[in-house]
């Protein structure tokens, strides 16, 4: 069966690679889409994260002998912590000032954490192994797909839906949603807001750090891989809204998807798909498909 | 603290309290006190800082001065989630009930500030509507379920300092009543309460004193014994 004369093994092998890109975004979006939530900060430095993560992964294989399995949990909690630090430090200064402060000194950082990456390591990228258990392929019938980039599309559902599960179901999620809509209010019922939003902003720089790990061994470690993505992502919570947990997720998938399908049907275009419908949405839906209307 | 042990010390003792919203000093020295066990009101005209003392109270305003002073405790310079474990329950103007919580959600929300809260079984027992809709997101609600949910949730907290802003504003006098209801029972439980208040009919039979506040200062206090000899006088400043 073919559709538009292509054959259909083409198109699903491609919704698969869409699928794998889709779980990125759908785990950096998710991750300022929470940060966002509390701290009302775009975290312009989240590209940063994510390389950052990476790079820490092949620290860890290169000087400490971290395996894979080791850096997925080790360098999540290190990276977050980093960034709990510049949370304490330098954006706790600004959440009485105009939004804006917090875009332009998370941008700053970004620029600051890649330089010194390009300085000391140069543009090319670093290999990073894919762990032993995880090379070969599946046999799909329509393709092969490498293991591991099953391993990716399985292990970011399960973090994004343990996520949201934990935001929608649990007293910490109940927290984090009342702060969101009025942290004022929840501090004054006797929650410590402040540290609430260490504890949040530190958690979403760990999901990006995550991610950076999943993707050291498709794409290689290389200090510009987070501004490439970035500017994908940032679309892409554009496209969903601001601020909604689930729709963050979606959104990435589909998009992921999305971009997957145009590679097979009008290839020359895939690359600036996201950013047509992101035009498109902003003009019939500027809140975001999934985002409230003010 | 000796004074700890003096039964009739003051819960709150709020002395020369100035307040800020940025560059706009609202409060210019506020005074008032309430006893263990008491029922006050501020009362006054729109725009007269009821809301703006309630909340620096809890310093929730901007930057701020003065003394507020809980169980003997000085608390002008703590952060806002540690005054409320000091036993104090907040009940905004605009209720504040989240959106994204639902009505159970929402019901126990806010952490324990003290032992000897009511269980939620009670709660329900004491505002059936809730109990009905405990599955409905919060702000689903009719306003008049919403000030309930709002008042019930901080009594399952412990707080035993109940500050209070325009509980009864826009709701049916059926409701009204009831909240009417739950302050007189409130009051023999021992609760303290402050209580910011437009409809004066509703609060006069509840309070032990009543503070009129202008411009950012009281500037009347008015005891229960007083009241009918100043009846007159109080309806002129508050303009009704
Ligand atoms: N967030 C704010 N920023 C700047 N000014 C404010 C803010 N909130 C209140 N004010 C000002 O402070 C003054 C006191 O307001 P407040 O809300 O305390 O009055 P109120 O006595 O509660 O009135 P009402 O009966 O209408 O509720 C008003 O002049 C108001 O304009
Ligand atoms: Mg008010």
């Amino acid at each position: 069966m073919d559709f538009l004369n292509i054959p259909l093994p083409a198109i699903l092998a491609q919704l698969v690679v869409g699928l794998i890109n889709g779980s990125f975004y759908a785990l950096l979006s998710l991750g300022l889409a929470i940060i966002f939530g509390l701290l009302n900060i775009i975290n312009f430095a989240h590209g940063a994260q994510y390389m950052l993560g990476a790079f820490v992964a092949w620290f860890g294989v290169q000087y400490l002998g971290v395996n894979y399995w080791a850096a997925l949990i080790l360098v999540p909690l290190t990276v977050g912590a980093f960034g709990m630090l510049l949370e304490r430090t330098l954006l706790s200064r600004l959440y009485r000032e105009d939004h804006l402060y917090g875009l332009l000194l998370t941008f700053g950082l970004a620029l600051i954490i890649e330089g010194v990456f390009v300085q000391l390591y140069g543009v090319s990228g670093k290999p990073y192994a894919t762990p032993e258990s995880l090379r070969g392929a599946l046999n799909l019938g329509f393709m092969f797909l490498p293991k591991y980039r099953a391993w990716v599309i399985v292990a970011s559902l399960v973090v994004c839906l343990g996520s949201w599960l934990i935001i929608e179901r649990t007293k910490l999620g109940a927290y984090l949603r009342a702060g969101t809509e009025n942290s004022q209010l929840l501090q004054a019922f006797g929650v410590n807001v402040p540290l609430m939003i260490t504890l949040t902003y530190g958690f979403g720089v760990a999901l990006a750090a995550f991610a950076g790990v999943l993707a050291a061994p498709i794409f290689q470690v290389s200090p510009k891989m987070g501004s490439d993505l970035i500017i994908v992502v940032f679309a892409v919570v554009v496209i969903g809204g601001m601020g909604s947990i689930l729709g963050s997720i979606v959104t990435g998938l589909g998009l992921g998807l999305v971009e997957g399908l145009t590679k097979v049907i009008w290839p020359q275009a895939s690359g600036t798909v996201i950013f047509v419908i992101m035009a498109i949405v902003l003009l019939i839906r500027p809140a975001g498909l999934f985002g409230k209307e003010k | 603290m000796t004074s700890a042990f003096r039964p009739d010390f003051e819960a709150l003792q709020v002395s020369n309290l100035h307040a800020y919203y940025g560059e706009s000093h609202i409060l210019h020295g506020i005074e008032f006190e309430v006893r263990r066990g008491e029922l006050i009101t501020l009362l006054g005209r729109n725009g007269a800082g009821k809301t703006t003392t309630l909340r620096a109270i809890l310093g929730l305003t901007g930057r701020r001065s003065g003394s507020v002073n809980l169980n003997g405790q000085e608390v002008i310079d703590w952060p806002t989630h540690r005054i409320a474990h000091l036993g104090v329950g907040y009940c905004p103007e605009e209720r504040g009930i989240f959106a994204s919580l639902s009505v159970e959600e929402n019901l126990v929300l806010p952490p324990q500030v003290r032992s000897g809260g009511m269980s939620v079984e009670e709660l329900y027992a004491m505002f059936p509507n809730l109990a009905e809709r405990r599955k409905s997101q919060g702000t689903r609600l009719s306003g008049g379920e919403q000030q309930m949910l709002a008042m019930a949730r901080i009594l399952r907290t412990g707080a035993n300092l109940l500050l209070l802003d325009e509980i009864t504003e826009g709701l049916a006098p059926v409701i009204v009543q009831k909240l009417g209801d739950v302050l007189g029972a409130l009051k023999t439980r021992g609760y303290t309460v402050i209580l910011v208040e437009q409809n004066f009919r509703f609060a006069a039979p509840l309070a032990d004193r009543h503070y009129v506040i202008e411009h950012g200062k009281v500037v009347e206090c008015i005891s229960r014994e007083q009241l009918p000899s100043r009846m007159d006088a109080l309806h002129q400043r508050l303009g009704v």
